[in-house]
């Protein structure tokens, strides 16, 4: 019973590691572009729902409304100006820029909020759960968490295989110059990728701040349990992001039940494995590392 | 090879020569400077050699942060995995009854051993994930420390075999462990990259495809240089640990020491031994002025490595240089144009 529950809590932690991943692949995939500020734009939208929807009078489970469309709307905008222009540069400055994005918000935030931990406000919803069996207690958030982020994975690979936007964002990210020559605009096409992967990431902060305190300093572990569950899944396969992430997950909760110090460390190990044993990840192409 | 011989080069043909100041302004200007650091904390306040020292500790690591991104092309967030373990490696050796002073190249060898197998896990990886990757490593390095009861686990350990000295004395010894190897790091980076290596990394950065169809070996050049840099780090690390006796895993696999080597490098000037000590001045100068304004000083300085990097990527050294053709300490080469001969 207590490996059951490890695997059950270990997926539901998965799902969130998957939705919060989604955005980084998505970057990666279209962009080439690792986000290295990518946790603290979570964060950042953590911060926005706790601090905004009291002023609109919105409860915080419903945050999302606001704070998602915003997001977009800044991933497109910084899309269009700093992280083109760091892209026309070369990879190498992507990077640098992300990263000091990074530590600049980071220490915004410290100055704004202080250190102190925060929550969205999501009422009593909070401490309910399901309890299918004797020591298994199911949180209805984080059961949530992970159906948004199967339903937001799913969505994606329909949007990407279906729709006209998404059939110009894989031409782009296939080909670039070919796409040009048939007439995409590929700034605009690299804007509407960032403003989905920006929305993707308002709503990991959101249900991160509804799982869990957050503080300004938290985007860093969850950009590595990110980036680790990318790994194990696989660099570019959607579906291979939730395994990972639930890999992932129930690694953790396997560490945490030998010894609570083990959690993260236990994730590490796994994901240094798969670096040494299967490279290209669970369900990756050996052709996307190079 | 007459071409490069000055008395048997045919006029009108190009030289190529490493500077166009005379090496005997550096090196006296050098000299000075050196002898001057030495001296520093019989001539200056006490407050001033405590900077100093973390003046250099900055510039040790920004130079092999410099050596790793500006020379090898890898960016690294992870090499306070190598500060961590040199500081605790010395913690281990100083608990064990050894002089901390004489376990700083023992800390250094025991990085650079330990920096072998991380890169044939690491180097699976390229650009951005193998950035983050390295966080992984510095990560478990931090957990792995930080579950050991004999090194003090998560809370720390006072760093022992320090406390039979006089205050003065800790500070004008750990003041000189520091300096020299400063003064050993900033070097042995020069002599490298003047040396064959040295020009195999800079067609490397240059081509890469070229460079490997020229039969440099890219891969073994880059294992060499990542491990060079993880002992540099770990020198740093190990008298980081000397001059902060109290050893603390979150503080010495801080990642605000890659931010600093990153942010430092980059306003320096990658790719050029000055640049990074010319970054250090400048952060120091920032910090201390803004001291009373809390974090201000790494968003300001955070903010401006942005803007080095979109708009001057060869930082403020290289902008510099680019003007003047001038280099303190060249390790590239100039081509001359000949003066037109009608």
């Amino acid at each position: 019973m207590i490996w059951l529950n490890i695997i059950i809590q270990g997926a539901l932690v998965g799902g969130f590691y998957a939705l919060f991943a989604c955005g980084l692949s998505l970057m990666f995939g279209v962009l080439k572009v690792i986000n290295l500020a990518h946790g603290d734009m979570a964060v950042v939208a953590g911060y926005v729902a706790v601090f905004l929807s009291p002023h609109l009078h919105i409860p915080g489970l419903w945050s999302f409304i606001v704070v998602v469309p915003i997001f977009g709307l800044v991933g497109y905008v910084l899309q269009r100006t700093l992280i083109q222009k760091s892209i026309d540069r070369d990879p190498f400055t992507t990077l640098l820029v992300t990263f000091g994005l990074s530590v600049v918000i980071e220490n915004l935030l410290l100055e704004i909020y202080t250190a102190n931990g925060q929550t969205v406000n999501i009422g009593s919803l909070i401490s309910k759960s399901w309890h299918p069996a004797s020591i298994i207690y199911v949180s209805y958030v984080s059961l949530g968490v992970l159906a948004v982020a199967v339903a937001v994975l799913g969505i994606l690979q329909l949007f990407l295989s279906k729709t006209g936007t998404g059939r110009l964002i894989r031409a782009v990210a296939d080909d670039r110059e070919a796409a040009q020559l048939s007439g995409a605009n590929y700034r605009h096409i690299f804007g509407i990728a960032a403003a989905i992967a920006f929305a993707t990431v308002a709503l990991a902060g959101i249900a991160y701040g509804m799982m869990t305190q957050f503080a300004p300093t938290s985007g860093g572990i969850n950009l590595l349990f990110a980036f680790e569950a990318v790994v194990i899944g696989g660099i570019g396969s959607l579906w291979g992001t939730l395994i990972g992430g639930i890999a992932l997950g129930v690694a953790q909760q396997f560490g945490a039940h030998i010894n609570p110090e083990y959690q993260v460390l236990a994730g590490n190990i796994l994901f240094l494995l798969v670096l040494a044993v299967r490279p290209q990840g669970l369900f990756g192409k050996k052709t996307a590392l190079s | 090879m007459s071409l490069f011989e000055p008395t048997s080069r045919p006029l009108g043909q190009p030289s190529i020569r490493r500077s166009t100041t005379s090496p005997m302004y550096t090196f006296g200007g050098v000299f000075v400077l050196v002898v001057l650091l030495t001296i520093a904390p019989w001539i200056f306040p006490a407050q001033w050699t405590s900077t100093l020292m973390n003046f250099f500790i900055l510039v040790i690591m920004a130079t092999m942060w410099n050596l790793l991104a500006g020379y090898a092309g890898m960016i690294s967030i992870g090499q306070q995995a190598f500060i961590g373990l040199g500081a605790y490696a010395t913690l281990y050796f100083a608990l064990k009854g050894i002089n901390p002073f004489v376990t700083i190249p023992l800390s250094t060898i025991i990085c650079a051993a330990i920096a072998v197998p991380v890169t044939y896990l690491l180097f699976r990886l390229r650009g951005g994930y193998f950035a983050i990757a390295t966080w992984v490593v510095s990560d478990t390095a931090l957990l792995v420390i930080g579950a050991v009861a004999y090194l003090g686990g998560g809370t720390g350990k006072l760093m022992p075999g320090l406390q039979n000295l006089s205050p003065t004395e800790t500070a004008h010894y750990s003041y000189l462990a520091t300096w020299i190897v400063a003064f050993i790091v900033v070097t042995s980076t020069y002599l490298l990259l003047r040396s064959r290596l040295g020009l195999v990394l800079a067609s490397i950065r240059d081509n890469e495809v070229a460079a490997r169809s020229a039969g440099a070996n890219v891969q073994s050049a880059r294992r060499l240089i990542f491990i060079i840099a993880a002992a540099g780090c770990g020198a740093a690390g190990a008298v980081l640990a000397i001059s902060q006796p109290f050893i603390q895993p979150s503080s010495v696999f801080s990642l605000q020491w890659a931010a600093e080597m990153l942010f430092v490098s980059m306003i320096g000037g990658l790719g050029t031994i000055e640049g990074p000590i010319i970054g250090s001045v400048i952060y120091f100068a920032l910090q201390q002025s803004l001291q009373q304004y809390g974090v201000w000083y790494l968003i300001i300085f955070g903010s401006l490595a942005i803007v080095v990097a979109l708009w001057q990527p060869r930082g403020l050294w290289g902008a510099f240089r680019d003007r003047f053709h001038s280099e303190l300490l060249p390790v590239g080469y100039w081509l001359r144009e000949p003066k037109a001969t009608k």
